[in-house]
């Protein structure tokens, strides 16, 4: 029993960044707007918040960390709103110039950090506990508000969106910055709190996995919870299960990426991809269809 | 301010737009590397010097120009077709892991080794690419996310091989096959590891696909299905028959750039990280930059090739941490398709 309590715990410990990425990824493609690079945004948050939290060894102010974590999120965020919503670029692709760039610069930069540990680490609750109260909320604001009917609409179907006076690319480019600091969040968790340092490509994917995430619990944040939950027990289970088992520790590192493709083909299978927002991905121009 | 469409927009208007882009984005890169604390003047003088300057420096430009000319102008068919096949990582990779196996396993008569592993390749990185096409037809899964997942597979796969049962006999301590035969060890430029098969294979190819794109029956197909789906169905064109050509093609040729690697420079299969130097994406960007053209592919593979190249000078003369080809390689993306609204449109000032 206790075993299985602790299991869950850890898995939570683990699904956590998942479930921030993930409801951030969930607010922009509600706006619309599909943004890979989480996995850049993560990475940049992370390094952000460890630096400012490293703060050159004297330590540094935590919630200062957080702060710039997720303010730099926002910021890698809005460059690919200027080009995707403003120049109309591809935004498959802009986000994955987001992410190679993202990975680029905290690698670069985070060169004079690397291998100091942080002393004074937060402790994880608040992060975890924090996360399920928002995807809760967010819930709630979707389903029963004026902003979550705003959003919604925007994402559904912009030119009525814009007939009715709503402004489509600034609800958009809201949407796309809520959505980086989330994701920059989710990686000052990795840096202050998973693991308390800075290492280049420490995200490891995770980004990645949040982004199928979105499609996996059908654009729902309450179902983001179990969905990340599940993915967290898959990570749990990948170090708990390394050299105890005859199986080799590749099927394991393999198995979360396996699992993204399994679980977005059953999705598929049953038709839930058809929840996505009606004009997720394209860029709106009045005027044009 | 906003966007005007310019009714006949000139022949060289996307030369010229693609030509600013670039040059937009290396004035970028010189703000990173004055924010690294490099001066941008000493960089771009030393990632020129010791590119094209020097024998060597220009052998190192071609030797990464061959895989990603291969990658390239595949992934132009991908994305003529609205495929976005973000995979070749992965299918480079495969293709490795299959020629490997044919090289070390499988007793191929000499003469015929080498068109036997570029088969083996060819195979294997269409097979990878296949699998997300299947998934995106049948299952709706979108193919940007399993060809994703599929390149950390592919890692996990050559580790486990080079680890486990394909573990070299002779070899204590690190993980890595034996190596090849010398019957599939491919040849390369006198003094360089340029590889002679790969590059002129890459040439031919891409002349193919432009032909294929420009005066066939399936890239008229192709065509159509990536700028008009609607269209394209209306015509009675099978959009799974095209999508599984343009998996066929494009993971097929990033295959070929995998065996160009193990056969013609490092002779046994290792770690995946020492097989594609991140040819795979860096491959995106040559397809992007051509316009959705295999033959201009010729021309930005080398662009491609020298920043490739020239990262590593950076790394060896300034001392710049590897990461420093990813941001290059971000911010061009960036830049390009930031760019690509001005192919059409003029900006107005006013209202």
């Amino acid at each position: 029993m206790n075993d299985i309590l602790d299991a869950l715990l850890r898995a939570l410990a683990f699904g956590t960044p998942l479930l921030l990425a993930s409801l951030g990824a969930i607010v922009n493609e509600r706006a619309g707007v599909v943004n890979l690079g989480v996995e850049g945004m993560m990475a940049l948050g992370a390094l952000a918040g460890f630096a400012v939290a490293y703060g050159g060894g004297m330590g540094g102010n935590l919630w200062l960390a957080v702060l710039a974590a997720m303010l730099v999120g926002a910021v890698a965020a809005l460059l690919h709103a200027f080009v995707t919503i403003t120049l109309r670029a591809n935004q498959f692709v802009s986000g994955l110039s987001l992410t190679l760039l993202g990975l680029g610069l905290s690698g670069l930069l985070g060169k004079k950090f690397e291998g100091f540990p942080l002393f004074n680490q937060p402790p994880q609750w608040p992060f975890t506990v924090g996360a399920i109260v928002l995807a809760v909320v967010l819930g709630g604001v979707l389903q029963f508000t004026r902003v979550g009917l705003t959003l919604r609409s925007v994402g559904e179907n912009p030119a009525a969106a814009d007939v009715l006076g709503l402004n489509v690319g600034l609800v958009r480019y809201a949407a796309v910055a809520v959505g980086g600091a989330l994701a920059g969040l989710a990686g000052a968790y990795l840096s202050l709190v998973y693991r308390p340092s800075w290492t280049d490509g420490m995200t490891a994917g995770l980004g990645w996995i949040a982004v199928a995430l979105v499609i996996f619990v059908g654009w729902s944040p309450l179902r983001a919870v179990f969905g990340s939950v599940f993915f967290g027990l898959l990570y749990y289970l990948q170090f708990r299960l390394q050299g105890q088992s005859p199986v080799p520790t590749e099927v394991f590192s393999a198995m979360p990426y396996v699992l993204v493709i399994v679980v977005l083909g059953i999705a598929g299978l049953r038709g839930q991809q058809g929840a996505a927002p009606e004009a997720l991905g394209q860029p709106y121009t009045r005027g044009e269809r | 301010m906003r966007f005007v469409q310019l009714s006949s927009p000139g022949r060289w208007r996307p030369l010229w737009v693609s030509l600013s882009a670039l040059v937009v984005a290396l004035v970028i890169a010189g703000a990173v590397f004055a924010l690294y604390g490099v001066s941008p003047l000493e960089a771009y003088g030393s990632m020129f010097s010791g590119t094209l300057l020097s024998a060597q420096g220009r052998a190192e430009v071609l030797r990464r120009a061959a895989p990603l000319l291969l990658t390239g102008a595949g992934l132009t068919l991908a994305f003529r077709a609205q495929f976005f096949n973000i995979g070749a990582e992965g299918q480079i990779l495969l293709g490795a892991v299959f020629a490997g196996g044919v090289a070390l396993f499988v007793p191929v008569p000499a003469p015929l080794m080498v068109p036997a592993i570029f088969v083996a390749g060819f195979v294997g990185g269409a097979l990878w690419a296949l699998l997300a096409a299947w998934l995106r037809s049948r299952l709706r899964v979108n193919e940007i996310l399993s060809t994703l997942m599929l390149n950390y597979v592919a890692t996990s796969l050559v580790v486990y091989l080079i680890s486990g049962p394909w573990k070299g006999q002779n070899v204590r301590g690190f993980i890595y096959t034996d190596d090849f035969p010398a019957s599939a060890q491919l040849a390369t430029l006198p003094g360089t590891q340029v590889g002679i098969a790969t590059l002129v294979l890459g040439v031919l190819l891409a002349a193919g696909l432009q032909l294929l794109l420009s005066r066939s029956t399936r890239g008229f197909e192709l065509r159509v299905v990536g700028e008009n789906p609607g269209a394209a169905r209306y015509a009675g064109i099978s959009a799974w028959r095209v999508t599984l050509l343009v998996a066929l093609l494009t993971g097929g040729m990033a295959g070929l750039a995998g065996v160009g690697e193990v056969a013609g420079i490092q002779h046994k299969l290792l770690e995946p990280s020492q097989i594609s130097l991140g040819y795979g994406f860096t491959a995106i960007i040559v397809a992007w930059l051509a316009r959705g053209n295999p033959l201009l592919c010729i021309v930005t593979a080398l662009l491609m090739g020298v920043i490739l190249a020239g990262g590593d000078v950076l790394k060896i003369d300034l001392n710049m941490p590897y990461r420093i080809t990813d941001v290059f390689s971000g911010i061009i993306l960036f830049t390009l398709i930031a760019s690509e609204v001005f192919v059409r449109y003029r900006l107005k000032v006013g209202r």
